[in-house]
C-alpha cells in the first residue's frame, strides 16, 4: 500500500435540489468512485492504491457523508441522473465508474441511462435488481436479522471488519446512523432494489466487471452470477475468503482483478 | 375526568422463556390456540360490555404478529363494541394509518363505528411502535410524516360533503374521494393522538385541538412534556389548551385490601415483564432521532421506555404514578397525585387487565374502580370550551367552565 497520500481536493456541488460532496485524489484517468450505503470506501487504504493510477474521484450519494438528501430525492434512480450530471458538470470523459453494493446498484442505473461518458465499470457485490420468485428474499432482510447474524453474512471473518460499532466516538455513531437512515429512506421498498433495472441492465455499452465476494451472504455469488448474465459481455470475478465487502476482506485480490480488467 | 377500560387481548399461554427469543414480529402462530383464543377474544369483550354498565368507558387498541396483543383489527373488535354496548364512548389508539397505507379506507371504517354507536367514537390515530414496521412494510422514516398527513386526509374525507375531490399528496394519492358515510359526530369525531419525547408531534396535536396521551410514563417525565406543551401554547399566543386534551394510561387494580390490590397489580404487571423482543426489532433505521439512533448503534442506549423502567419493580412504578393499586381511597389518592403531579389530565385510561387474569378478577377491580373511586375523581380536570384549533377558541365567545364537549356529540 502506497506510504504517503496523494493530493487531495475537496469540494461540493449543487445538482438538482441536493449538495454532493466530491474528493479527488491522485492523478491519471478519472475513476469515479461511489461508496456503498456503509460508506467503507473514502478511510480505505486501497484509494491510495487506486490513485497511483487513476485520478479517483470520491463523491458520496445524497443523505451520505457531506452529501445532503433533499426530499426531491427518493430512490436510487433518482440519484443516478445527479451522478450523470456530475459527470458533465465535471466535464469527465472515459470515466471509470467504480460503485460498491448500493453504490455499484446507482453505478448501473448510471450506465443503463447514459454510457456517453462512461468508460469501464466496476460492480462490487452491486444491490439493485431482484432474481427470484416472490417468496425468495434475494437480498438479506438486515433489519430483522440480529446485530450478530448481519456481521456473519457481510464478512468472511467479523473480525475483518474495521469498524467497530460498540463503544464507536459519538460522531461516528451519528454519521453510521444517519447513514442506515438515508439507506432506509431510499432502499426500504422495494427492498434493495429497483423494479425496472432488471429489464434495463441490457442497455449497458461499457465494459463491465462485476467482483463478488465468495462468502457474501448479503447477496449470494449467485445472485451476482445473475447480475452479471444481465448485462452484455460483462465479467464476473470471485474472490475467496471474503463476503460483501471483498475490497475489504482481500484488498490485494480486489486491486488484482481491477488492474487486469482496467489495464 | 373520564374513565376508560383497558386490555390489550393478550395471549398469556407462553412457550418456556428459552424456547423464544420474542413476543414479537417472529414467535410462531402454532403457539396460539384457536380453542382457547376464541374463549380469550369473548372475555375481553365481556369486559367491556361490563365497562360499559359499570358508566366506564371502553379503549382498544391493536398490534400485530404479538402475543402481547391479540387484537391486530382493532377496528373490527371496536365495531362489536359499537353494537354490543349502549353508553360508553368507544377509543380506538388507534389506528396506524402510516402503516396501512390506506387513510381512506380507515375514515369509512371510523365514520361506520360512528354511525352504529350513536357518534360515541373518540378516534385515536398512531404512528406505530417499531416492531409493527415488520408486519406492515412501513418504512421508518417516512411514518412520522404519513401519520399527520394521513389524518389530514381522513378529516378532509369526513368534513366534505359535496361530492368527490382528489388528492396526490406526497405519500398518499387518491381519486375521486366520497367517503359514505360521513360521521354521525358533526364535524368529525374528537381526534387522539399518543407520544413518547417528542414535544413537537404532541404540540402539534394539541393545537389542533386534539387529545394527547402518554402511556406507562413516570410523572415527571409527563409533566415535563404536558408543561412544554402548554409553554409552547403560550408562546404561541394560544389559548391554554384544556385538561380533558391531556390523557394518560397507567397499570390500574383496585383491591377491597392492600392485600388483595398488590396481588392484582402484579398481574397486571405481566404486561411489563412479558415483553421480551430482538434488539434490533426495536430500533429500526429512522424510527427515532439519528442522535438516539446513534446511541443505540454504540450501546450507550439499549431499549425503549418500558425497558428502562422495568427492571426497578413495582414499587418503584407505583412512587411515579406508572401502577396506581391499592384500596379505593388509596387508588383515588394516587389519582390526584397523579393530576397534581403531571399538571392535570382529564382522559384517565385504566389498563385494569393483562397476562391471565381471569374475568372474575378483573370484574371485581372493575367494579370498586367504577363504584368507589371514580365517584371522588371524576369532578378534577377542566373541559375545553369548544370543539377544533385552539387558534379558533379566541374567535367564538367562550363558554362557561364546565360547559361540556359543545358539538361533540351533537348529531348529525
Amino acid at each position: 500500500m502506497a506510504s504517503g497520500r496523494q493530493s487531495v481536493t475537496r469540494a461540493s456541488y449543487r445538482l438538482q435540489e441536493a449538495r454532493v460532496a466530491v474528493e479527488r485524489r491522485g492523478r491519471g484517468r478519472p475513476l469515479l468512485l461511489i461508496p456503498g450505503e456503509e460508506v467503507y470506501e473514502p478511510e480505505l487504504a486501497l484509494i491510495d492504491e487506486l490513485a497511483r493510477k487513476f485520478e479517483v474521484i470520491i463523491a458520496w450519494p445524497p443523505g451520505y457523508g457531506r452529501s445532503t438528501l433533499p426530499e426531491s430525492v427518493r430512490n436510487m434512480d433518482d440519484i443516478s441522473y445527479l451522478y450523470l450530471d456530475l459527470l458533465e458538470k465535471l466535464d469527465l470523459k472515459k470515466v471509470t465508474v467504480m460503485g460498491f453494493s448500493t453504490g455499484g446498484w446507482i453505478a448501473a442505473e448510471m450506465a443503463t441511462k447514459d454510457c456517453a461518458r462512461i468508460g469501464r465499470l466496476v460492480l462490487t457485490c452491486p444491490m439493485g435488481i431482484k432474481i427470484g420468485g416472490p417468496y425468495d428474499r434475494d437480498i438479506a432482510d438486515v433489519y430483522f436479522l440480529p446485530g450478530d447474524e448481519v456481521q456473519k453474512r457481510k464478512f468472511f471473518d467479523p473480525a475483518n471488519d474495521p469498524r467497530v460499532l460498540k463503544g464507536m466516538a459519538d460522531r461516528k455513531a451519528y454519521a453510521v446512523a444517519r447513514h442506515r437512515e438515508s439507506t432506509a429512506k431510499l432502499c426500504w421498498e422495494p427492498y434493495f432494489h429497483n423494479i425496472g433495472l432488471k429489464h434495463r441492465l441490457n442497455r449497458i455499452k461499457a465494459p463491465t466487471l462485476v467482483v463478488w465476494g465468495e462468502s457474501d451472504g448479503i447477496v449470494t455469488p449467485d445472485y451476482g452470477r445473475a447480475y452479471t448474465k444481465l448485462i452484455p459481455g460483462a465479467k464476473m470475478v470471485v474472490i475467496r475468503k471474503a463476503g460483501h465487502l471483498p475490497h475489504v476482506e482481500r484488498p490485494d485480490a480486489f486491486l488484482t482483478a481491477v488492474r487486469r480488467f482496467t489495464g | 375526568m373520564d374513565f376508560y377500560h383497558f386490555t390489550e387481548f393478550p395471549w398469556p399461554h407462553l412457550p418456556p422463556d428459552d424456547q423464544f427469543t420474542s413476543m414479537r414480529v417472529n414467535l410462531p402462530s402454532r403457539v396460539y390456540d384457536p380453542k382457547i383464543g376464541a374463549d380469550l377474544y369473548n372475555m375481553y369483550l365481556d369486559q367491556h360490555v361490563l365497562a360499559d354498565e359499570l358508566g366506564l368507558n371502553c379503549m382498544v387498541n391493536e398490534h400485530h404478529q404479538t402475543a402481547t396483543c391479540m387484537n391486530s383489527a382493532a377496528p373490527l373488535s371496536l365495531a362489536i363494541l359499537a353494537r354490543i354496548t349502549k353508553n360508553a364512548r368507544l377509543c380506538i389508539l388507534g389506528n396506524p394509518p402510516a402503516n396501512r397505507r390506506d387513510p381512506i379506507r380507515i375514515a369509512e371504517e371510523m365514520a361506520m363505528v360512528d354511525n352504529i354507536s350513536h357518534g360515541r367514537l373518540e378516534c385515536g390515530f398512531v404512528r406505530g411502535v417499531p416492531y409493527e414496521l415488520f408486519a406492515s412494510n412501513a418504512n421508518p422514516t417516512e411514518t412520522g410524516e404519513r401519520l399527520w398527513e394521513s389524518i389530514d386526509l381522513i378529516i378532509k374525507a369526513w368534513t366534505t360533503h359535496d361530492g368527490p375531490f382528489n388528492y396526490e399528496g406526497k405519500w398518499v394519492h387518491k381519486r375521486q374521494v366520497n367517503v359514505w358515510p360521513r360521521p354521525y359526530q358533526q364535524p368529525h369525531p374528537q381526534i387522539w393522538l399518543t407520544g413518547g419525547s417528542d414535544i413537537n408531534h404532541a404540540t402539534k396535536a394539541i393545537v389542533r385541538g386534539h387529545t394527547f396521551c402518554m402511556f406507562l410514563t413516570p410523572a415527571d417525565k409527563m409533566r415535563a412534556m404536558f408543561d412544554g406543551v402548554r409553554e409552547n401554547c403560550d408562546k404561541a399566543g394560544l389559548p391554554q389548551p384544556a385538561d380533558e386534551q391531556f390523557g394518560f394510561m397507567p397499570l390500574v387494580f383496585v383491591g377491597e385490601t392492600e392485600e388483595e390490590a398488590r396481588k392484582g397489580i402484579e398481574q397486571v404487571f405481566w404486561y411489563v415483564t412479558h415483553n421480551k423482543s430482538e434488539p434490533q426489532f426495536r430500533a429500526p433505521p429512522g424510527y427515532v432521532e439519528t442522535e438516539m439512533y446513534a446511541n443505540f448503534l454504540s450501546g450507550k442506549f439499549s431499549g425503549g421506555r418500558t425497558d428502562a423502567i422495568r427492571r426497578l419493580g413495582i414499587e418503584y412504578f407505583r412512587e411515579h404514578h406508572v401502577a396506581i393499586y391499592g384500596t379505593p381511597d388509596s387508588v383515588v389518592k394516587q389519582i390526584k397525585s397523579a393530576f397534581r403531579k403531571t399538571g392535570g389530565f382529564g382522559q384517565f385510561l385504566a389498563m385494569m387487565h393483562s397476562g391471565a387474569m381471569d374475568f372474575k378478577t378483573t370484574a371485581k377491580c372493575m367494579k370498586l374502580f367504577a363504584e368507589e373511586v371514580v365517584p371522588q375523581v371524576k369532578h378534577l380536570g377542566g373541559k375545553r370550551p369548544q370543539f377544533g384549533p385552539l387558534s379558533e377558541w379566541k374567535k367564538k365567545p367562550k363558554a362557561k367552565p364546565g360547559a361540556g364537549r359543545n358539538g361533540k356529540r351533537k348529531a348529525a
